[in-house]
């Protein structure tokens, strides 16, 4: 178990950069997730700290102990694929048993281990099956308990539920969670898919274009982004982001003819534009005093909640999120009002615009 | 399926189309054209020496039958002979002058006949001339021959298939400066013909003083570049995560070679080894010239020995054919399942 620094990380291949120096602290124990959209540099990333890159520039340390020039086999760390990487010619047994026999391990020692993580992970009756003969699930545990008996000191995890089915998917998340929870290890996890994310993780790692844009907790990430990218990535249904100038201190508004919105402006002039940000849950219905008139375009019944999809002249479409059933169908009226506690604003630049700045 | 089923296979059950007696008439002489020659040579590798060189020729190892008659003490061939009186009796035939032949009736040897030679026809009977196999294993060193043909094939194939390996391995898996250069130049070896390096590599054994020892026919063949070649594209193929797996697992370079990439690259590992064994089992021209001394020959030189410059002892040679024939027919019997799926992996025809 151990914690991990990134100073100035860069990478390029060639002349091409990919990684622009990233700074990046974890602590021993956290469940860190690595999330943005692909081509983003996350993978690269991981598999800097594995040391199956090198880094161009910077300084990887564990545990205070500088590793930049180690190479991968004597780091330490435990790796899943995101092809689970099962050795096809061995067994389930032999696969787990692999990485121990060549840290020269006493037989009697291997099998404990082995057997103590084939329990752990339901897979004692399939020990003796290759990896062909085991389902995708099954693979995936085999991957993870090939990590798991190295007692690593960190775990890097590199999308590995991505080959899963929707539902497995669900189910081994779960599972996941429970077993940091279980064994208290530092992992390292790379997704794109953010609901990966917030559900797992200790602090998300936002990325984008080999830079970081934001590093905090799932909740952090949602409530105050720093930028619009962070604020439209995290959340699903996304943010509406809505184009506003700024009337005043305080105030802004969605065109010429509308209401102005109260929201902090910080140091914003007057007649600079700037985004509006406002979750699809924190917009309410209102029968009086609204913000915005919108035209259903459409209504999505999740049972629970109702997603209304809806425009406004010159707006991009606007999504609605109720609890419950509404009963409203296409094209009807839907005048809402944004709450104003829940509002974020960003500059032209797309920074955050906080309260005193 | 099973053969019976295989060999009654039409397109719709029961019912003969066209198609099915053009397929099978274009099979069958497919079989005949491939499996006819192997057929007639291992028919007439029991014939003797004079049925082999007699027109028209057989296709079974027919001979002549003889009998043992009172009085006589060599066995005397039989014939089918016509009297003159129209009768067709069998006599052998005690000697011959001109045209005609002087006869007896092997029941009966007090009884003699003047038959003339057009009248006869030998009486013939299967028999499968078995010295051709026997005399030519005792009288020559033909087992000697056998082991050292073992001996080269097997030992030069291993080394063919560990060292072609690691060259292969380290020119797929590894990234290093001047990678794509080594792998044109051994490419560019494939270019060029044994005749052309005959004489420097002869010059070099003759320098390491390996004249007249199987090493020197096992060494310089040793790394060939079709083999490199071959493994390293199916190398290429291997999943790169597996390698990265096994560098996370703490396993060193040898490991990943040994334990993940050789075992993982058994079906091209088996066409390369296949192939090798074809090679050096009929390797001819490099052995001819190194192998002087007839303790030293291979299965193919010691051959070459039956074909002496007034006449050729065709039953001997014919019969050591079939017996050099046999390993590499049985290679083919073991490892057929991987020709198959290897080639058609490896792209090698």
């Amino acid at each position: 178990m151990a914690g991990l620094t990134l100073k100035g990380v860069r990478k390029a291949y060639g002349t091409i950069a990919v990684i622009h120096g990233v700074d990046l602290a974890i602590a021993d124990g956290e469940f860190i997730v690595f999330v943005g959209p692909s081509g983003c540099g996350k993978s690269t990333l991981l598999r800097i700290i594995a040391g199956l890159e090198e880094v161009t520039d910077g300084e990887i340390a564990i545990d205070g102990l500088d590793v930049t020039r180690v190479p991968a086999s004597d780091r330490g760390l435990a790796m899943v694929f995101q092809s689970y990487a099962l050795y096809p010619h061995m067994s389930v047994y032999k696969n787990m048993a692999f990485a121990l026999e060549n840290m020269g391990l006493a037989r009697s020692e291997i099998d404990a281990r082995v057997r103590r993580a084939a329990a752990m992970l339901r897979l004692t009756e399939y020990v003796e099956r290759k990896p062909k003969a085991l389902s995708g699930g099954q693979r995936q545990r085999v991957a993870i308990g090939r990590a798991i008996v190295r007692d690593p000191k960190i775990f890097l995890l590199d999308e590995p539920l991505s080959n899963l089915d929707a539902e497995l998917r669900v189910a081994t998340r779960k599972e996941l969670a429970a077993l940091h929870a279980e064994i208290g290890g530092t992992m390292i996890y790379v997704t794109h898919d953010q609901v990966e994310a917030m559900t797992m993780a200790d602090r998300i790692v936002v990325l984008r274009g080999g830079r970081i844009e934001q590093v905090g907790t799932p909740l952090d990430l949602y409530n105050r982004p720093d930028n619009l990218f962070v604020a439209g990535f995290i959340g699903s249904p996304r943010m509406n982001l809505l184009p506003v100038q700024v009337v005043s201190p305080g105030l802004v508004r969605l065109s010429e003819a509308s209401e102005p919105i109260k929201v902090t402006t910080g140091s914003l002039a007057a007649g600079a534009s700037a985004t509006l940000g406002v979750r699809p849950e924190h917009i309410a219905l209102a029968a009086e005093g609204a913000d915005l008139a919108l035209t259903i375009d459409l209504v999505e019944q999740l049972g629970g909640d109702t997603y209304f999809y809806g425009s406004a002249p010159g707006l991009p479409q606007i999504t609605v999120r109720q609890n419950g059933q509404a009963l409203r169908g296409r094209g009807e009226a839907l005048p809402v009002r944004f709450e104003p506690a829940h509002l974020h604003l960003f500059d032209a630049e797309g920074a955050a615009v906080r309260p005193g700045r | 399926m099973k053969p019976i089923q295989l060999l009654r296979a039409r397109r719709r059950s029961g019912r003969w189309h066209w198609t099915d007696i053009a397929a099978y008439a274009y099979l069958g002489l497919g079989v005949v054209l491939m499996f006819g020659p192997v057929v007639w040579l291992v028919l007439s590798s029991f014939k003797t020496q004079a049925s082999l060189l007699e027109f028209p020729p057989s296709l079974l190892p027919l001979s002549q039958q003889e009998v043992r008659v009172q009085g006589f003490p060599q066995p005397l061939p039989l014939f089918a002979a016509t009297l003159d009186n129209g009768e067709r009796r069998e006599l052998a035939q005690v000697r011959r002058i001109g045209l005609i032949a002087q006869m007896i009736d092997p029941a009966d040897p007090k009884q003699q006949y003047r038959v003339p030679t057009a009248k006869l026809a030998p009486v013939r009977h299967l028999s499968f001339v078995t010295a051709n196999y026997t005399e030519p294993l005792q009288k020559f060193a033909f087992t000697r021959y056998l082991w050292n043909s073992v001996f080269v094939t097997t030992i030069a194939t291993l080394i063919t298939l560990l060292i072609n390996s690691m060259a292969a391995y380290a020119l797929s898996i590894y990234e290093f400066r001047g990678k794509t250069v080594a792998m044109l130049m051994v490419i560019g070896t494939l270019m060029i013909p044994i005749t052309i390096i005959l004489v420097p590599v002869y010059l070099v054994v003759t320098k390491l003083g390996l004249v007249n020892s199987l090493w020197a026919v096992i060494l310089p063949g040793a790394a060939t570049p079709t083999g490199v070649f071959l493994l390293r594209q199916y190398m290429l193929t291997l999943p790169r995560d597996l390698i990265e797996a096994a560098r996370m697992d703490k396993a060193s370079e040898w490991q990943i070679y040994w334990r993940i990439v050789m075992p993982l690259a058994a079906p091209a590992l088996a066409v390369l080894a296949i192939f090798s064994i074809m090679w050096r089992w009929n390797e001819f021209l490099w052995p001819l010239a190194v192998l002087t001394k007839s303790e030293s020959f291979t299965l193919q030189i010691g051959l070459n020995a039956f074909q002496g410059e007034l006449q050729t002892q065709w039953n001997y040679l014919l019969a050591m054919t079939v017996v050099s024939l046999i390993p590499v027919a049985l290679v083919f019997v073991f490892l057929q399942r991987f020709i198959a799926t290897g080639i058609a992996n490896t792209g090698m025809k």
